[in-house]
């Protein structure tokens, strides 16, 4: 009975419209912030930072990003890949042609870069939808690939063909390169989180995020009431392309240092974080973190019990890995298809009647 | 009565000038001729009647006059002024707005931001301010939730303003649809059979509010309605279309002492 909202009641319109209307929901989010914050990063070893938490911060950006063009403006794209290249060689080029730009604003110009090329591969969203257009998407995802391997300018004509990400400093840390620190890696992909978390909620929640999902649920009645259809596709684009090109270009830059564009940015890349999207739920915001979060840590969690504590063969337990996610996700197209989000949903609305429930 | 000046109607309404005009309006979709040679003209202030037998027409003229549909021929006179060929998104900004015969809500969406996509046309703070939401961005999300809930109040869903419209009964998606239109604060509003499949008290809610709207905002009203009764008890003037031609165009009562008219209807199961 003590999670509810009777005795909570709004005076305001603008507090009827915040993004925690519930107290213990606004409570619990400033005490994950605080611990995110100012706890975590005096406990965090390497593993910790390297198998769980940057990846989970980096993939909950671009879920963010892919979450915004599919789950609220509903146009299929699978070339989140793809768009994590165009970031990652972006903020590569950036580094090692102005070596004294300051690493934050590399990665934010690699996600302007992103956004102009996303919303030039958006286009024929104008024309086409659904199946055909995710088809148009996973044509980019290829074409982009294949340029970065083919076009030595973009990787600065080394042999190997890899990307290498310089050391950096930001306030006199290490950001980038070996010598970085697992905590000032969590930080850095932090900040972004909590930066980019708050305008995907600020954009969902206004007249931008209302015509994307006038658009996705019903695009003629949307034009007619107003909602200028190139508009909104291209922005949803934009924004999204944005969001995925700096998780590309912290992937690159923060997380792995070293990239073969094939590798890192393949379409698998692109199927990931479109799982994540579906498993944590379409068209929300915490539906995001929750799909990241699952699909990083359940092979970490997989990992450990099978092989640390069963005495698995790893490439076994690998195989054994992607039968769960797969089956997961036939499940929750079924069973759920919004996802994580929706089952919290369904659980709150269940304890804001405990212990009566009628 | 003349067509130039403005009038009072016996329930002391005021009907202006011509507001829009439909000249010689065709629109063909290959060999079918959903409009031949249409004209007739929708006055400021009036409520505005399209009947006709199934297929007559009727929706495709709401489709013409709101930019979805383009016709082969003729001529669109708006506020004065003829209208090139444009996009519906731009015609809504000039203040035309509509509801559908089949519901066209966004059912993702709960009765509240459904209402709220209608204030759209007004909104215009960019997508910088939006990002950044505190500052002008939610003091113009206030703004218009005041407007929106006024519609709300005016149309009694009060209670179902937080509900996703997918789950509301049908003749409450139809109010919410009205409402979604009615926050646009259209000069012209377009209403595809608003009150089908609702029944006797349902339609005469409907009728009320669309009295309402027009008595208390002076809303153009042009709605397409099969209720002969509905029709003839609401509307200031009636025009008639039977495969795709206008046969009559009237005061109710003109319309319905049309010996053209009548045959139309004649062995059509409407009154
Ligand atoms: N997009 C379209 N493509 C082809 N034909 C169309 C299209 N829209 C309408 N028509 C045709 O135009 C004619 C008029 O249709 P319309 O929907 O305007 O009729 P209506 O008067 O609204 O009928 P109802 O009372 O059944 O709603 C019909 O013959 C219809 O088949
Ligand atoms: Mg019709």
């Amino acid at each position: 009975m003590w999670y509810r909202e009777a005795g909570d009641f709004k005076k305001t319109y603008s507090e009827d419209s915040q993004t925690f209307p519930i107290r213990l929901d606004r409570i619990g989010y400033f005490v994950i912030l605080l611990v995110a914050v100012l706890v975590v990063p005096f406990f965090i070893t390497s593993y910790a930072a390297n198998a769980v938490l940057v990846p989970f911060l980096i993939y909950a950006i671009a879920v963010l990003g892919l979450n915004i063009l599919t789950g609220y403006c509903g146009q299929v794209s699978l070339g989140t890949g793809g768009f994590m290249a165009v970031g990652a060689y972006a903020s590569y080029k950036l580094m090692t042609s102005f070596p004294d730009l300051n690493i934050f604003f590399v990665v934010i110009l690699a996600g302007f870069v992103t956004a102009a090329v996303g919303m030039m591969f958006g286009l024929p969203s104008l024309r086409i939808k659904g199946f055909y257009l995710a088809v148009a998407t996973l044509a980019a995802q290829f074409f982009l690939v294949w340029l970065f391997n083919k076009v030595p300018w973009f990787y600065n004509y080394s042999a190997s063909g890899q990307i290498n990400a310089p050391e950096r400093t930001l306030l006199g840390y290490i950001i980038t390169g070996p010598n970085t620190s697992p905590s000032a890696k969590y930080l850095f992909c932090l900040a972004f989180v909590i930066l980019l978390a708050w305008i995907a909620r600020n954009l969902t929640r206004g007249t931008l995020g209302r015509s994307w999902m006038a658009i996705r649920d019903m695009d003629i009645a949307a034009e007619i009431i107003g909602v200028n259809p190139l508009k909104a596709k291209l922005s949803a684009f934009g924004v999204s392309s944005f969001f995925i090109g700096i998780a590309g270009a912290l992937y690159f830059t923060v997380y792995l240092g070293a990239v073969e564009v094939g590798e890192a940015f393949g379409i698998t890349q692109s199927f990931l974080v479109l799982f994540m999207v579906i498993i944590g739920g379409l068209g929300s915001i915490l539906g995001s973190f929750a799909g990241a979060a699952f699909l990083v840590l359940m092979p970490v969690l997989l990992k450990n019990v099978l092989v640390g504590g069963m005495g698995w063969p790893t490439d076994i337990a690998a195989h054994f890995e992607f039968i769960i996610v797969g089956g997961l996700i036939i499940t929750f197209l079924i069973l759920e298809p919004h996802g994580l989000a929706q089952l919290w949903r369904i659980i709150k609305e269940k304890m804001r009647l405990w212990p009566f429930p009628h | 009565m003349s067509l130039d000046d403005s009038y009072t109607t016996p329930d002391g309404r005021t009907i202006g000038g011509v507001l829009m005009e439909m000249k010689n309006i065709t629109l063909r979709f290959g060999g079918v001729t959903a409009i031949e040679d249409i004209s007739f003209d929708i006055r400021e202030g009036e409520i505005r009647a399209i009947i006709g037998p199934n297929g007559a027409g009727k929706s495709s003229m709401l489709n013409v006059i709101n930019g979805f549909y383009h016709p082969q021929d003729g001529e669109i006179w708006y506020k004065g002024e003829r209208r090139q060929a444009m996009k519906p998104h731009a015609i809504a900004r000039q203040g035309i707005a509509r509801t559908f015969q089949n519901i066209a809500l966004f059912n993702g969406m709960s009765t509240l931001d459904n209402i709220m996509t209608g204030r759209l046309t007004h909104m215009k703070s960019n997508m910088i301010l939006q990002a950044i939401w505190k500052g002008p961005a939610e003091r113009e999300e206030t703004v218009n939730r005041e407007k929106v809930e006024e519609v709300i109040d005016f149309l009694e869903i009060q209670s179902i303003r937080k509900t996703p419209v997918g789950r509301l009964p049908y003749g409450l998606q139809k109010r919410v649809e009205l409402a979604r239109a009615l926050a646009a604060e259209p000069s012209l509003l377009l209403l595809d059979e608003p009150m089908a499949g609702m029944n006797v008290e349902e339609k005469e809610d409907m009728s009320r509010f669309i009295l309402d709207v027009n008595d208390e905002f002076g809303t153009t009203i042009a709605l397409i309605e099969h209720d002969m009764g509905v029709v003839m008890d609401i509307s200031d003037r009636v025009v008639v279309m039977d495969y795709g031609k206008k046969i009559g165009d009237g005061t109710p009562a003109e319309v319905r002492a049309n010996q053209e008219v009548i045959d139309a209807y004649l062995g059509v199961s409407h009154d």
